[in-house]
């Protein structure tokens, strides 16, 4: 978190204004501005390194960048106690079933930081039989940082945007607050490829599109 | 490079006296590989365990250092297996046998009873490219899973964005079009079913496979046994796991806390490196080695270009690397070394509970170091700086520096006067305040001392790599047993350590680190001397013309032996790129190290092999 002085000073509302020597001391702000200061300034990340970034992510962990400056080094493993999932490397069609299931088990609100050029978007092996392009094909992405792997710097500014994201977030609008129950994504199957089970109906369609075009085949001939 | 040939031609006799033998034993058997350009015997399928017996019993050639397969697809027609033997501690060249069986029916028996280390890349070869080893008590897929569709490394196996055989694709080059392979894909994702596939009739294959074998549950005879009743249960660690150092899985079965099983699941982070290095031309895949262990991207790039020069030597126009570009590579190699046994040990100390504070130590000198790098390279882990015949860069004259950050110093300096502070005054420092902190510590005693033992044969048999076979007292390491670039006139000494535990493991990291700094004292003068000289022999071109044949180029990582075997056919393209990944071989000895420790130990035990899962997986 940066110091309380100038953080207690972001909230102050020009509309109200605050005698100069309690400024430091109190601030009148809204609902809105508090919920989000708060949230913005202690992201938990998930404890989760998939590959090649993962090392620039514990860089900037570490001293010399040292993450903890912007409220977030509390890095958590279990993903029932984390805000923030870092998806910080190529993810694989295998590695996606469990991504998936941890995502399911975070709680509301929760965020996702595409690390890297193969978690926006499969990167160099995009082309791969393994490989997923960009875990946003399975669940949604609130930031994506570039790189190769993106540098602790690129990292860091991932963090602030994200931070700016959930500062323009409102209490009546956030779908957590919603009546009812927030839905599941659909775990992805290991079949002779991965399946997306939202694309059981595409793939029926596209095997009967195939048979109807084998069918046709013969008597064109 | 330069001192090569003359090394070959005073120790080509044992090779060739081996096949001589094996000839003049296995007549029916046993012939000489004479296609161009390649070398060793090809065994007959059906004496292949006796050949291989005695060539590891009477010819003494006793490690497995790699066993993969080519496909032959329109070029004889066949899959072979290729294995590249050798003598350690001995050192010298490397037996390579090969054994062949047809595409439509592939089947070799297996050597495991030869070399265990065969376990692991055997399921490979049966995983990617479906040949089935008669004899492999665990022959199943290992790095994608139970149910895939086809074995992808086949030639005629085409992934779902396939385009064309070889890069540079033609609609891409040379008019630049561009597309995403998405909008062409059906599904708008990286997948492809076979025909006819519908999920009405689909089962998943799910987890099964993965606790083939394990008897689960209590075992009721030793509950009725006098004494503490334990359950027998298993454990899944990862592969999300803070312990497993990325995407790692290992099913234990339990008995109380004591492990009586260790299966390695892995795959988690397999991102087709091989498929994807036959697509591309040779140069390509200088930028892919980088990601293979990502901690130690310099000197994987050197292990690929000393592969690709021992083919271009076998051409016309071959010209070894100049001298500068050697110093600099082996500079940056052992500055990479460095920089690898830093982290295994900060993260070795993570896994025994001294949470990210021993880290921190080891961190703030790799940055410096990377410093180096990214001034040098342009990157800071990803260098992607060497090059056939030489590197890609000349060191810089300066190292500037931008304040990135509020409390960066703006740097300035003279490269070599940055380098001389680092390797005189900062790592040697810093390698004795790891020492001073870390060594004589109770827990690390505790903890470490005879945990994990991996004895001498036990480390041979499993093909185990580097810091792992010197700490079980095998002083074999590749930069003497088989020297490269300008290794034979560097005085060093190869570190041994002959406990076999986890301890032992710290320590030789410790001792080759303070080696790989006297190592690079020698560079220095070097350095200044050879200021000004050209980095790269022949010229830099995009696509070098690569003779037909085969050559397996090997270095010693600071994870072990880590080979590249390369198969060419005249064309711009690899016919066959595969890597033996030193992480990868060394998880076979992983099970045998565990058993009978408690399941704390594990994590231990693993964090002292030092794996890369970017390595494991490939």
């Amino acid at each position: 978190m940066t110091n309380g002085d100038s953080g207690l000073k972001a909230l102050h509302n020009p509309d109200i204004p605050v005698p100069e020597e309690l400024q430091s001391t109190i601030a009148i702000t809204s609902l809105d501005r508090i919920y989000n200061w708060c949230r913005a300034r202690s992201m938990w990340p998930l404890l989760f390194g998939l590959a090649c970034c993962a090392i620039e992510m514990i860089a900037a962990a570490a001293s010399r960048y040292d993450i903890s400056r912007f409220g977030m080094e509390v890095m958590r493993p279990s993903p029932r106690q984390a805000d923030l999932m870092i998806v910080s490397g190529t993810v694989t069609k295998k590695m996606v079933v469990p991504i998936v299931r941890i995502y399911n088990q975070m709680a509301e609100p929760k965020y996702v930081l595409a690390m890297g050029a193969c978690a926006s978007g499969g990167g160099p092996f995009k082309e791969g039989y393994n490989v997923v392009s960009g875990i946003d094909k399975y669940i949604p992405v609130d930031v994506y940082v570039p790189g190769c792997p993106p540098t602790p710097q690129a990292l860091i500014h991932g963090f602030l945007t994200l931070q700016k994201k959930i500062e323009s977030q409102s209490l009546r609008t956030v779908p957590w607050y919603r009546s009812g129950e927030s839905t599941a994504i659909p775990i992805p199957l290991l079949g002779p490829d991965i399946i997306d089970p939202r694309q059981a109906e595409l793939i029926r369609r596209q095997a009967e599109q195939a048979a109807a075009q084998a069918a046709a085949a013969p008597s064109e001939a | 490079m330069a001192e090569n040939p003359a090394a070959e031609v005073t120790t080509a006799n044992p090779v060739a006296e081996a096949i001589a033998a094996l000839k003049a034993q296995f007549p029916d058997a046993v012939t000489e590989d004479d296609r161009k350009g390649y070398t060793g015997i090809v065994v007959d399928p059906e004496s292949l365990v006796e050949v291989a017996t005695a060539v590891r019993d009477t010819l003494g050639y006793n490690y497995l250092s790699s066993a993969t397969a080519v496909d032959y697809l329109g070029k004889g027609d066949y899959f072979e297996m290729v294995y590249h033997t050798y003598r350690v501690p001995a050192g010298g060249p490397p037996l390579v046998i090969k054994a062949r069986t047809p595409r439509d029916k592939a089947t070799l028996p297996s050597v495991i009873s030869v070399w265990p280390g065969a376990d692991f890349q055997e399921r490979e070869a049966y995983d990617l490219m479906g040949i089935r080893f008669e004899g492999h008590p665990n022959l199943k897929r290992i790095l994608l899973w139970e149910g895939f569709d086809g074995h992808p490394l086949r030639k005629d196996w085409k992934e779902a964005y396939y385009e064309q055989d070889q890069k540079p694709f033609d609609s891409r080059w040379p008019q630049g079009h561009v597309h995403r392979a998405e909008e062409r894909n059906p599904y708008g994702k990286n997948v492809r079913y076979p025909e006819g596939f519908t999920l009405d009739d689909f089962t998943p294959v799910g987890e099964a496979p993965n606790y083939e074998g394990i008897d689960l549950g209590v075992n009721v005879q030793e509950m009725t046994t006098p004494g503490l009743k334990t359950d027998r249960l298993v454990v899944n660690l990862g592969p999300h796991h803070p312990s497993t150092h990325g995407v790692f899985r290992m099913v234990v079965t339990l008995n109380g806390e004591t492990v009586e099983d260790l299966q390695p699941v892995m795959g988690y982070l397999h991102r087709n490196h091989e498929k994807i290095g036959e697509r591309n031309t040779f140069l390509q895949n200088m930028p892919f080695t980088d990601r293979l262990d990502y901690i130690t991207s310099m000197s994987n790039n050197l292990g690929y270009a000393l592969a690709v020069e021992r083919l271009l030597s076998l051409g016309p126009r071959y010209q070894p690397p100049t001298y500068r570009a050697e110093v600099i590579r082996v500079l940056m190699v052992e500055l990479t070394r460095v920089v690898s046994h830093m982290w295994a040990i900060g993260f070795l100390l993570n896994d025994l509970g001294a949470f990210y504070t021993p880290a921190l130590y080891a961190i703030a000198e790799r940055e410096l170091i990377l410093d180096f790098f990214e001034a040098v390279a342009g990157s800071r882990m990803m260098c992607n700086y060497m090059r056939f015949g030489g590197v890609f860069k000349d060191l810089p004259e300066r190292i500037q520096g931008i304040p990135l950050l509020a409390n960066d110093r703006v740097r300035n300096e003279a490269t070599l006067d940055y380098l001389a502070n680092i390797i005189n005054e900062r790592l040697p420092r810093a390698i004795d305040e790891l020492d001073n902190y870390l060594t004589n510590n109770e827990i690390i005693v505790t903890r470490c001392q005879g945990v994990g033992i991996l004895p001498p044969e036990m480390a041979i048999a499993y093909s185990a790599a580097g810091p792992l076979l010197r700490a079980s007292g095998v002083p074999y390491d590749v930069r003497r047993a088989e020297p490269y670039s300008i290794y034979p006139e560097l005085d060093f000494d190869v570190a041994v350590r002959y406990n076999g535990d986890i301890y032992d493991r710290y320590l030789l990291r410790i001792d080759e680190m303070r080696q790989s700094v006297r190592i690079l004292k020698q560079l220095l003068p070097r350095l200044r001397e050879t200021e000004g000289q050209p980095i790269i022999s022949g010229s830099k071109a995009y696509s070098p013309r690569v003779p037909e044949g085969e050559a397996y180029g090997r270095v010693e990582n600071p994870k072990g032996e880590l080979g590249y075997y390369v198969v060419s056919d005249g064309g711009q393209n690899p016919w066959r790129y595969h890597v033996r990944a030193p992480s990868y071989i060394n998880l076979t000895a992983l099970g045998p190290m565990t058993k009978g420790h408690k399941v704390a130990d594990i994590v231990a035990i693993l964090g002292s092999i030092d794996i890369i899962l970017g390595e494991v997986d490939r």
